[in-house]
């Protein structure tokens, strides 16, 4: 039975992040995280870690690659980079890494605000089933699930993760 | 323009005309008019643009959601600011935009409106937006275009102006909020104007407290009361309490017969001056949709003045038509 304790994930992902910073392999790093989900987690590791600057909103509303298949969510919540990313460390932070189309939406959409130094990518929940060539470089913890299953993470207090049936493909 | 009809004329269909905005799955397809479209797509449109201003503000002032989409601009009447907007919000969205001035090409040789139409849709255009002297027009195209195709009203005749209406009461929003307790009046020219009665539906369909117009009897439509709104014929009356000022263009070009005294005349009477912006609410906002004769229905003091947002109107045209261009476009293919 995988750990669904989001407690003991998020732990894990901010020690693994403070040794990072700590030996000096992730230098003064900005911390962005993917609404909605990856939002959550990333509030808590940069109050965990005592990041100084602001955190980083993306919402890849606008760069999603099924657009022209399912069209505009009706409530976009805007992105929001307070800080210039260009030549800065990045921790780009979602809850689930899946397929990776979201990751590579964020990334796109990173790139538009300026270049950064570096880009590092932290999940809560990583599962496979890639379908682009994205790898996250820590997870909480790995799940492998089967295909009418999802892992859903709600919040944004308590933190709490479900391992759910998926509605049926129409 | 032979044929000029005081009421909008909008071409009869057998059903609600107003449904051929949406696709068989309720979803919006072409934007023509304010009508039908209810307070939940009109708060959707306004939402949406609300999160585009967003990305006006970032270094690549652009995101890729319409890449590989072509969007035309169909002007068979003159335009520089809802061109440009539209173009830019095109743009925005990774779209290509072709414009085409028609009134200085085809038509002028000849070719019908249909034929024109078919010739873009061979170059595999996905929207149209069309700005047409008549009436009816970009019904018209909507409903002769190809399936896959989107229009877009950019201001047909005395009809409607729909983007120019949503982009009105996204400013007000943005700087009022709610509509229910607010006393918006539209001054001058409504006869003629396309973007007044857009923006009497606009404002009806939030709900508005109370939506005034104020003009001379000459230049208001018959009936324009059934439109819902308060007729006044007196300045120092219809400011009075007054949240919003929409003034409209004087549209000399097309009036025909005396309408108006003299311009000097309709300028004492109806022009917004300093002293008479002051018989509206001490925090009443100044709008305009442009070009602004000042000196004929607006003092330049006031189209300057600290109340004024016309500049504004302008900056969330972009972002309005971001929205209703994105909106109109996703979701089609399956």
């Amino acid at each position: 039975m995988p750990n669904l304790d989001v407690e003991a994930l998020l732990h894990r992902m901010e020690q693994d992040l403070s040794k990072r910073i700590e030996s000096g392999a992730l230098h003064d790093p900005l911390m962005v995280g993917i609404h909605t989900g990856g939002v959550w987690v990333a509030e808590r590791l940069h109050a965990a870690l005592g990041l100084t600057e602001p955190l980083g909103k993306l919402s890849i509303a606008f760069y999603r690659d099924d657009f022209t298949h399912i069209g505009l969510h009706p409530q976009v919540s805007p992105s929001s980079l307070p800080f210039d990313v260009e030549g800065r460390n990045v921790i780009l932070v979602d809850d689930v890494l899946y397929t990776g189309r979201t990751i590579r939406a964020a990334m796109n959409e990173l790139f538009d605000f300026g270049r950064p130094a570096s880009v590092v990518l932290a999940v809560l929940c990583d599962r496979p089933g890639r379908e682009l060539p994205i790898q996250a470089d820590l997870a909480g913890e790995t799940f492998m699930l089967d295909q009418h299953e999802q892992i859903v993470l709600h919040g944004p207090s308590p933190l709490t993760l479900t391992i759910e049936q998926r509605a049926s493909e129409e | 323009m032979a044929v000029v009809f005081v009421r909008p004329k909008i071409p009869k269909l057998a059903r609600d005309p107003w449904a051929l905005q949406f696709d068989s799955e309720g979803r919006l397809k072409h934007l023509l008019t304010i009508e039908g479209l209810g307070p939940d797509w009109v708060t959707r449109i306004l939402d949406t643009a609300e999160s585009f201003l967003s990305v006006t503000g970032r270094e690549v002032k652009k995101v890729p959601l319409l890449r590989g989409r072509t969007v035309v601009n169909l002007f068979f009447e003159s335009s520089t600011r809802t061109r440009t907007t539209f173009e830019l919000a095109a743009k925005r969205l990774s779209a290509d935009v072709l414009n085409l001035n028609i009134s200085t090409s085809a038509a002028t040789k000849g070719e019908s409106l249909l034929d024109t139409l078919r010739n873009i849709e061979a170059m595999q255009a996905d929207m149209f937006v069309v700005r047409h002297a008549a009436s009816g027009a970009a019904h018209f195209i909507a409903r002769h275009v190809e399936p896959h195709v989107s229009v877009l009203n950019a201001g047909d005749g005395r009809h409607a102006h729909p983007t120019q209406a949503l982009l009105d009461v996204f400013t007000i929003r943005k700087i009022k909020g709610d509509f229910t307790g607010l006393r918006v009046a539209i001054v001058g020219d409504v006869l003629h104007s396309r973007v007044a009665r857009s923006q009497i539906h606009a404002l009806n369909t939030l709900n508005t407290g109370e939506v005034r117009v104020i003009a001379p009897r000459t230049l208001l439509p018959a009936q324009v009361e059934k439109l819902g709104v308060r007729v006044f014929h007196d300045m120092r009356e219809g400011l009075r309490d007054v949240d919003v000022i929409i003034m409209l263009r004087l549209q000399r070009e097309r009036m025909e017969g005396a309408l108006l005294p003299t311009e000097d005349e309709f300028f004492r009477l109806y022009g917004l001056t300093p002293e008479k912006l002051a018989w509206a609410k001490p925090d009443a906002i100044v709008m305009h949709p442009g070009p602004a004769n000042r000196g004929v229905e607006i003092d330049s003091e006031v189209a300057d003045g600290p109340q004024s947002v016309i500049l504004q109107q302008v900056s969330n045209g972009i972002a309005v038509r971001m929205a209703v261009m994105s909106l109109c476009m996703g979701g089609r293919e399956e």
